[in-house]
């Protein structure tokens, strides 16, 4: 579980503590979104709930399958993981040393670096 | 003479390599058909005929120079809007993504510059390939050229890779890239008519496509048929490091090996497809299919995928939850978008950035993934679905032990009306038949099978075992032969 996310706070969102699950209301869509960090206006949410509802209900359906011994899939297709050489720069096109190529897209680069709103106050 | 946009790729490739015409013809007429039909159409998001041009000159000077030419030399191709392109804006048809120019090209693109193709634009699709009908995307919907018969009603042309199939339907490319991540390649195939394959997870590098769902995304060729699939498979598939999910296996001669005899073979036919209410166009052509497989030589047996009906809800579990991870780089910072209002914080500016720049599918996306993957609701949700994503894989490897390919239909439907599906849930149904081989890492493919009484195509899906394409492509090539399919819009743009 993603606990890093909700330490501190009881992020267990709409858990109805009988097992999954219940409908979402406006405030725990507030909460997702506020997760998600997208700013959603009071007339978004209302909109939101009954949509998000009736995907979630619908996909409540696989609550019904029997997974009994049954692992999560993790590799869809049974790869090795590599390991590449131990060397600078091994493929320069994922290398180092290119700070401008990584900056050019920024919409506000500065003197090097990422510009970012002030973060201490 | 025929004209020059309506030859296929390889056609192309073998006329300019004869000197029938020079790659630099063939450039400028597709060039000034992307033009002609961009405002009716909008299949591109940025069209591209200076580079069209320059690949095309060079191609022509190393024939004239007497040296070897490409797999692909001298074909302009259209790039799905997905696929980083140096220097070139790259919006996955989101807002977010408006001006960025990447400082480096795709794994996949860069193998078909290398190949000798050339680009004509980067193609419209759904908002970051999340939608089924284009409509998703922040620049408007590329439009289907087929109609209905008597009416002229806009018609979509599937998606996500929908500015793909439009493109290549409309004649104003050859071929053209798509991305499938449940059916994003295939659907949009069927809806308008060409062929279009979707390889096993991991042949071709997901390196420089903007990720949507990782354990799904799958890059593959949109063409006018089997033949143009598979060379173009060729050069866009192949071991790439960058990508850790990248197959370390020789690329097959797909093209060369070509074979529409299917004495010997199995083709298994799913009973649990064969849904209640299935659309009558749909059905008939499915039972086509199956006498033309086994007028190929192949013995049709009647197989069972028994979790098909919980691959839907599993996908719609699965690739939200890695969308709303994948998407969550979009911040404002590194590139792309930035909403900072006035006297924001950093926390602020990143939720404003995401809300003015992701379109409302995005959105309900992000905030699916994110709530199933939530504390409390991981397990039930995302874990669960895992689970069954298990389930639902085993079921095909059971099936492939009675059976060498697979034959269903694309979609449940034809091609339907823009703005016609406005709930979400009945466009995600759309995806029914194409999901389960996503799910399970399988290629699979759509070629034409015949038109619905409407007049508007209908494709047949082969599905095979992993790292066959061989396999899709020769029972594709076996349909093809057979079904005939010839019809072609009727040009209105």
């Amino acid at each position: 579980m993603p606990l890093a996310l909700f330490v501190g706070r009881d992020f267990r969102l709409g858990f109805n503590g009988k097992g999954c699950c219940m409908s979402v209301d406006t405030a725990t869509v507030a909460r997702i979104a506020s997760l998600a960090r997208i700013k959603v206006s009071e007339g978004e949410l209302e909109a939101m709930v009954p949509e998000l509802n009736g995907i979630l209900n619908w996909v409540e359906q696989l609550g019904e399958v029997n997974v009994e011994g049954v692992e999560p899939m993790t590799a869809v297709i049974p790869n090795t993981l590599r390991l590449r050489a131990d060397v600078v720069n091994a493929d320069p096109l994922t290398g180092g040393g290119i700070r401008d190529a990584v900056l050019a897209n920024a919409p506000a680069a500065e003197h090097g670096f990422f510009g970012v709103p002030k973060v201490i106050e | 003479m025929t004209g020059l946009t309506d030859l296929g790729l390889i056609a192309i490739r073998d006329g300019v390599a004869k000197g029938e015409f020079t790659a630099v013809e063939v450039a400028q007429a597709f060039n000034a058909a992307v033009a002609e039909a961009q405002e009716a159409l909008n299949a591109f998001i940025v069209t591209t005929p200076e580079a069209a041009l320059a690949a095309a000159e060079k191609v022509d000077a190393t024939r004239a120079a007497g040296k070897e030419l490409g797999k692909l030399a001298g074909v302009p191709i259209g790039m799905k809007d997905l696929f980083a392109t140096k220097g070139v804006q790259t919006s996955a048809a989101s807002k977010i993504l408006e001006g960025f120019k990447p400082q480096y090209e795709s794994t996949v693109s860069q193998k078909l510059w290398d190949a000798g193709a050339g680009m004509l634009g980067k193609l419209n699709l759904d908002q970051f390939a999340m939608g089924s009908s284009n409509e998703s995307s922040a620049f408007g919907p590329a439009i289907s050229p087929w109609r209905r018969k008597g009416d002229t009603a806009a018609l979509t042309p599937g998606g996500s890779s929908g500015g793909s199939s439009a493109a290549v339907a409309a004649r104003l490319c050859p071929a053209a890239t798509g991305t499938d991540t449940g059916g994003s390649i295939r659907q949009p195939a069927a809806f308008t008519g060409i062929s279009g394959i979707k390889p096993t997870y991991g042949r071709c590098s997901r390196w420089g496509i903007v990720a949507f769902a990782s354990s799904l995304d799958q890059a593959g060729p949109m063409a006018h048929d089997v033949a143009d699939c598979a060379l173009m498979l060729e050069a866009m598939a192949g071991f790439d490091p960058k990508d850790a999910t990248s197959l370390d296996m020789p690329v097959p001669d797909w093209s060369a090996l070509l074979n529409a005899d299917l004495k010997g073979k199995k083709v298994g036919i799913p009973r649990e497809y064969r849904i209640e209410g299935l659309n009558a166009d749909v059905a008939k052509a499915w039972d086509d299919g199956i006498a033309w497989l086994k007028d190929a030589g192949a013995e049709v047996v009647d197989i069972s995928l028994p979790h098909s009906k919980y691959a839907l809800a599993t996908y719609y579990i699965i690739a939200p939850a890695e969308a709303s991870s994948n998407l969550a780089r979009y911040d404002g910072v590194r590139y792309g978008l930035r909403d900072l209002p006035d006297g924001a914080n950093l926390q602020d500016m990143y939720a404003a950035t995401r809300a003015a720049g992701f379109g409302a599918e995005v959105k309900r996306r992000i905030l699916i993934g994110t709530y199933v993957l939530s504390a409390g609701f991981y397990d039930a949700y995302y874990t669960q679905a895992q689970k069954v994503r298990t389930l639902i894989s085993r079921d095909f490897e059971e099936a492939f032990k009675q059976c060498d390919v697979i034959l269903a239909p694309t979609a449940p439907t034809p091609a339907f009306a823009l703005g016609e599906k406005s709930n979400p849930l009945d466009l995600y149904l759309g995806d029914v038949f194409s999901v389960p081989a996503s799910l399970a890492g399988l290629p699979a493919m759509s070629v034409p099978a015949g038109l619905s009484s409407d007049g508007l195509p209908l494709g047949l899906q082969i599905i095979g075992r992993p790292f066959d394409e061989q396999g899709v492509l020769n029972a594709g090539l076996a349909i093809e032969q057979r079904a005939q399919f010839s019809a072609k819009p009727e040009k209105w743009w």
